[in-house]
């Protein structure tokens, strides 16, 4: 599959990394050599065969309905560029 | 789903607008987020509970702190499949969960958990009526997420302020088909939802507090046409803005066809102010979710044990109450889907019944008295059922006294009004407080004797017209203060009168 620019930047935006024209060019061959070693998956034919979800046989865990955790207003926010009132606060984002 | 609608029989409630080119139909399908009665979130163990201090139901995980995993709730599996069942639709044994990617700053992972592909709850189906006719409403799934932190914008110019404590906690999405056809079903759909929710004890379906909201999605088309392009109004939080929504769309949407425009199928926003909706631009580039399984979660297998036990814990639900009021009871359709439209009235209508100590009284006459006597009071006053000062026993009681013919009609309201301001007993009440009906055929016809006597020119008058009957008996039962027993003092009447 032949990855171009424009796919390039498209997945770029989508992710939120900001990228030069030049660099999008790079990745443009970079991106395609990734996805023709990945193609080579497509030589197996997999028809009938289960997606395998684990290696080993465990099942999916689950908790108790029972509240164990919070609290920790301090620590959640202790990271965050600012705070105010234990509120994330950031830039602007409405509509 | 195709489009069979020329063949299908128009029923009343599918309005249909009409525009400059004609008779245009509305098409909606709702998806209804519920969120889901839990103490903890679906993968952590923080809090659910409403209106706490900033971020302080939020563990590391809901936080979306580096290496912290998830670890599933059982509870909120278990609403789901209760939820399932209570919708006649298939459980999905094997589910998987899926990572819905989109950057938001209240979605602190930067991606939703939620189930794509295979959600936990297959189609179901939800029967509303809307002006006598029975609608079955498809869903076509269920499917257990997580929900987003809350964006607070107005407390700063430049600066949005982030929660996130409800971040994390889960929601069932619910899908319809699109089997509704105007503002009134989508209401009705949405009500009917909700009472079987509440019924379920799956979500408490608060809708001020947006425990319940829904996106709508609507599309018109001429009658029997293929569907249109559809737009999908977002997060609409009351049924009376469902209502709206649909209707100012539909509107919006025949403007444009009918003007040789094209309907762009887009995301947009219900403004109950302007009455309008708006485009919400920004949020289409989104739109390219790049779903995949989440590696953090295995497939989510439930036994088939387990589901038939939770089935097995199941209420009557609402359809099958109503049903059973009617035919033990004898109830009309309609009191009995009053009655059944919130489970506490249904059970304060059933303890009504069960009677006071001297035993089971009228079904009928019971639903009269809550509906009428209890629920127009408690409206009045502004309260719900749970706060009514008058007990299920003290209406069970009153009713026994009506039937038992130990008090009149009349009396009953003078015994529910001091019942509802002093309590008491109401059989107590009425033998201190002297206000048993007068059956005592001595004294009747003493009272009887006495209006004739006062009255001879009443007495011919009501010889050539027997309906005049009325104004004899009104007047006995005013002299006795209204506790003749108004059938007794009727046949004393006809008796001395010759009628």
């Amino acid at each position: 599959m032949q990855v171009d620019e424009a796919t390039v930047k498209r997945i770029a935006r989508l992710a939120r990394i900001r990228i030069t024209d030049d660099e999008a060019k790079g990745l443009e061959a970079e991106l395609t050599s990734i996805m023709a070693w990945v193609e080579q998956l497509d030589e197996v034919d997999t028809d009938g065969v289960e997606p395998m979800t684990r290696v080993v046989p465990i099942k999916l865990r689950m908790r108790d309905d029972i509240v164990t955790d919070g609290g920790i207003a301090d620590d959640v926010t202790r990271n965050a560029p600012l705070s105010d009132d234990h509120f994330y606060v950031v830039p602007k984002v409405v509509e | 789903m195709t489009a069979s609608a020329a063949t299908e029989p128009r029923r009343k409630s599918a309005s249909l607008i009409s525009g400059a080119t004609g008779d245009w139909e509305v098409v909606i399908g709702l998806e209804v987020h519920a969120q889901v009665n839990s103490r903890a979130k679906l993968f952590s163990g923080a809090s659910t509970e409403f209106g706490s201090a900033p971020n302080s139901n939020v563990s590391l995980v809901d936080a979306a702190m580096p290496g912290m995993l998830p670890v599933i709730n059982r509870e909120c599996v278990a609403q789901a499949v209760r939820t399932g069942l209570g919708l006649k639709a298939g459980i999905n044994l094997v589910s998987v969960f899926d990572r819905k990617n989109y950057f938001y700053p209240d979605l602190p992972q930067g991606y939703q958990i939620s189930q794509y592909k295979q959600p936990i709850v297959g189609e179901g189906e939800v029967e509303i009526d809307v002006d006598g006719d029975v609608i079955r409403v498809g869903i076509e799934r269920l499917h257990l997420e997580q929900d987003a932190g809350k964006s607070i914008h107005d407390q700063s110019p430049e600066h949005s302020f982030v929660d996130l404590n409800r971040s994390g906690v889960a929601l069932m999405e619910i899908v319809s088909r699109p089997d509704l056809r105007s503002a009134r079903e989508a209401q009705a759909y949405v009500t009917k939802l909700r009472t079987i929710l509440r019924y379920l004890g799956t979500c408490d379906g608060d809708m001020e507090k947006g425990n319940l909201r829904a996106d709508v999605n609507v599309s018109v088309r001429k009658p029997g046409a293929p569907f249109g392009t559809r737009c999908e109004i977002k997060n609409v939080n009351s049924i009376r803005f469902i209502g709206q929504a649909v209707e100012t769309e539909a509107r919006r949407q025949i403007a444009i066809i009918e003007d040789g425009g094209r309907i762009d199928q887009e995301t947009r926003l219900f403004d109950p102010q302007k009455g309008e909706t708006r485009s919400m631009r920004s949020k289409e580039e989104a739109h390219d979710y790049r779903y995949f399984p989440d590696p953090d979660l295995l497939p989510l297998e439930l036994e088939q044990s387990w589901v038939d036990e939770l089935a097995k814990g199941l209420p009557e639900l609402p359809d099958a109450k109503r049903a059973r009021f009617m035919d033990a009871y004898g109830l009309s359709p309609y009191d009995a889907a009053v009655l059944v439209a919130e489970r506490e009235s249904a059970d304060y209508f059933e303890a009504v019944v069960a009677g006071g100590k001297a035993g089971p009284v009228d079904g009928k006459l019971a639903a009269n008295w809550v509906i009428n006597e209890l629920f127009g009071r408690l409206n009045k006053e502004g309260l719900e059922i749970g706060k009514s000062p008058v007990s299920a026993g003290q209406i069970g009681a009153i009713v026994g006294l009506i039937t038992s013919g130990t008090i009149s009609g009349k009396i009953a309201k003078d015994l529910f009004e001091i019942v509802w301001a002093e309590g008491g007993d109401p059989v107590t009440i009425v033998e201190t407080r002297g206000m048993k009906q007068v059956t005592d055929t001595g004294a009747l016809e003493k009272a009887v004797d006495d209006i004739i006597a006062k009255n001879p020119d009443k007495v011919e008058q009501v010889k050539a017209k027997p309906t005049m009957l009325g104004w004899f008996v009104g007047q006995v039962m005013k002299a006795s203060g209204g506790k003749a027993n108004p059938q007794a003092v009727n046949d004393i009447l006809k008796a001395k009168l010759g009628i």
